[in-house]
């Protein structure tokens, strides 16, 4: 793992901070007091058994949920969601579990749903721009799909994680949220999402990834954040611990 | 895995780069519309009558106009209906709104003697309340639109009987077409336009003449331009606006759409509305050809609205379809219904021949789909 321990300098405030954040539902409580803090290229991975609170950690910071207390510092700056729409506007993106396409819709109007671009007085769909912008996309991120025309049901499943993850990059600009990415995939498709998940890094975009594979967090990230039942049980660089340490603070075994 | 292996398989990515882009042909994207199947299935239908009702007057100038005007009704239900099921959801109060709207427009028309353009508006304004009220329970609910939607359907057909009967003592108000005299609503929804041109077919022949001398058809029924207005502009919202993909998307996978920040929930609502639209439209027209208004109105329309759409392709799990296709669906039901009529089949068995005659166009049209899709 070359350069994968050096974290980033400290001169600008972090891309994202949560800061005590605490989620209740009715008496249950499914998150309490976490903090965390992302910077512009680094990976967090976020791990925990079944239940520990990583989805909500998620859908609280895509807008999908709202926390009972605490708060979301995006640039330093303090900023609730109302809805997912309003944290895809200031430059996050999510690719979720369930992947988020519209199944009979071809892909590239899976890449601009939501955000269709329309040309000329009477609002049409530009319908040749998008798709030609979506086969440049797929190109460049070696997402290998018979045709950007395609229908998303007729993919497969490598095919649909690899469309969710580019419509993720193409509109992310400052965090992406990836929640089991590849999680249905083989080995040359979970290959492929990994090098788009460093070229992410790369361009300097925060990342926070949900698996549960320990070796491809060890793999990609720089730090990783541990819950147990909606406890935050520590933050741990990655250069600086162990399988056997990460383990024992998920399961809480020694 | 270790370093190596990663590298040798993305390696073997690269090498395989080139199968990724495959163009597809013009003509394989025009053979995989939805509608295809609709208009093979239209085809099939046309031949099969242009052979048994040969010589019937089917496809005379009137026979043509008979056929026309049903398949124009059932076509003003059958875009609304193909709308919402391509957004996920089902409206089976389609019928039983075509009742009550009918009722909203004559009965403040003949026991109010409220002017029969106020009778309309308050029949539309009713009409969508009504929609919208399906709409926001069935999204605030969560619950399955064919139960919320059922409930509606006994409501109404209920409203309607009974409010009949409660200013008026029968179950059907006539005095219509007397009230809509020379009124513009009243042309609106059950004049004909193009009369001159028809009055010129005749005169050379190229029409035949009743026996009082008119032409055999008048001019063309305002329910076929209506038929066409909210088809074309159903068309062109569906296709090719942004609104369009987003109706797409709220049927394919409403959870998906919502991610993303499309209102899953203002599209679907306003479809509802748009169905309850279409009913009233319906009414309207029926109201104003026949001058009365009756409580059983509308009776298991929406099941042909919704077989029309699926004729035409729609998928009932939703997130597929076209309004073109819902179209075609509303066309072969109506030529399939008056052609059975022509051919003189006794009218006891009549509805097993419409339903052999239906089942046979949506397996062609699910056969030709298949050959020429390969799947769906």
């Amino acid at each position: 793992m070359p350069a994968a321990a050096q974290r980033p300098e400290h001169s600008q405030p972090p891309v994202l901070a949560l800061e005590g954040i605490h989620k209740t539902f009715g008496g249950v409580v499914a998150l309490q007091s976490f903090d965390l803090e992302i910077e512009a290229g680094e990976v967090v991975a976020l791990v925990g058994d079944n239940g520990a609170g990583k989805s909500t950690v998620v859908k609280i910071i895509a807008g999908m949920l709202h926390p009972t207390s605490g708060r979301l510092r995006l640039d330093g700056a303090d900023i609730t969601f109302a809805d997912p729409s309003e944290s895809q506007a200031r430059g996050i993106q999510v690719v979720y579990q369930d992947l988020a396409l519209a199944d009979g819709q071809p892909v590239y109007m899976n890449m601009f749903l939501g955000r269709e671009r329309v040309i000329g007085p009477l609002r049409r769909l530009d319908r040749r721009g998008m798709i030609a912008e979506t086969a440049e996309l797929v190109q460049a991120l070696d997402v290998r799909i018979p045709s950007v025309r395609a229908r998303v049901r007729d993919l497969s499943g490598g095919q649909r994680q690899g469309v969710a993850i580019a419509r993720a990059t193409h509109w992310a600009r400052k965090l992406v949220l990836m929640d089991e990415p590849t999680a249905a995939l083989g080995v040359a498709e979970t290959a492929r999402v990994e090098a788009n998940i460093r070229s992410l890094k790369e361009r300097n975009l925060a990342i926070l990834l949900i698996s549960h594979s320990l070796d491809q967090v060890f793999r990609l990230s720089d730090r990783i954040c541990v819950l147990r039942r909606g406890v935050q049980v520590g933050v741990r660089r990655t250069n600086a611990t162990s399988n056997n340490e990460i383990v024992s603070m998920i399961t809480g075994l020694s | 895995m270790t370093e190596t292996s990663r590298i040798e398989s993305t390696a073997a990515i690269g090498a395989a780069r080139d199968e990724r882009l495959r163009q597809q042909s013009g003509l394989r994207r025009l053979l995989s519309r939805p509608e295809l199947g609709a208009f093979a299935g239209a085809v099939l239908v046309f031949i099969f009558f242009g052979i048994t009702a040969h010589g019937t007057g089917m496809f005379a100038a009137d026979g043509v106009l008979n056929w026309t005007t049903v398949s124009a009704y059932l076509m003003v239900i059958a875009v609304g209906a193909a709308l919402l099921m391509i957004a996920g959801e089902f409206d089976l109060s389609v019928g039983s709104m075509i009742g009550f709207a009918g009722m909203m427009i004559a009965l403040p028309t003949i026991v109010f003697h409220w002017p029969v353009t106020l009778s309309v508006i308050f029949a539309f304004a009713g009409a969508l309340a009504i929609g919208f009220i399906n709409g926001l329970i069935v999204i605030r609910t969560g619950l399955p639109s064919f139960i919320v939607t059922l409930a509606s359907l006994y409501i109404l057909r209920g409203l309607t009987l009974a409010l009949s009967i409660l200013f008026t003592n029968r179950t059907i108000v006539v005095g219509m077409k007397e009230a809509a005299e020379g009124t513009f609503v009243g042309f609106l929804f059950s004049g004909t336009i193009g009369d001159p041109l028809f009055t010129w077919l005749a005169d050379n022949d190229i029409i035949g003449r009743l026996p009082n001398g008119d032409p055999s058809v008048r001019g063309i029924p305002m329910v076929v331009v209506w038929a066409l207005f909210i088809a074309l502009v159903g068309h062109i919202v569906l296709a090719r606006t942004k609104v369009g993909n987003w109706i797409f998307a709220s049927g394919g996978d409403a959870n998906a759409a919502r991610n993303v920040g499309v209102p899953v929930g203002a599209v679907k609502i306003s479809l509802f509305m748009l169905t309850a639209f279409c009913a009233t439209v319906f009414a309207a027209c029926q109201v104003f050809e026949f001058g009365s208004a009756a409580s059983d109105r509308g009776l298991l329309k929406e099941f042909e609205a919704i077989i029309a759409a699926v004729i035409g392709g729609c998928l009932l799990t939703g997130g597929y379809g076209s309004v073109i296709g819902a179209c075609l669906g509303a066309l072969i039901f109506g030529v399939v219904q008056m052609g059975i009529l022509f051919t003189g089949v006794p009218n006891d068995w009549f509805r097993v021949f419409l339903g052999g005659m239906l089942l046979i166009a949506v397996l062609f049209n699910n056969l030709i789909r298949r050959r020429v899709v390969g799947g769906r």
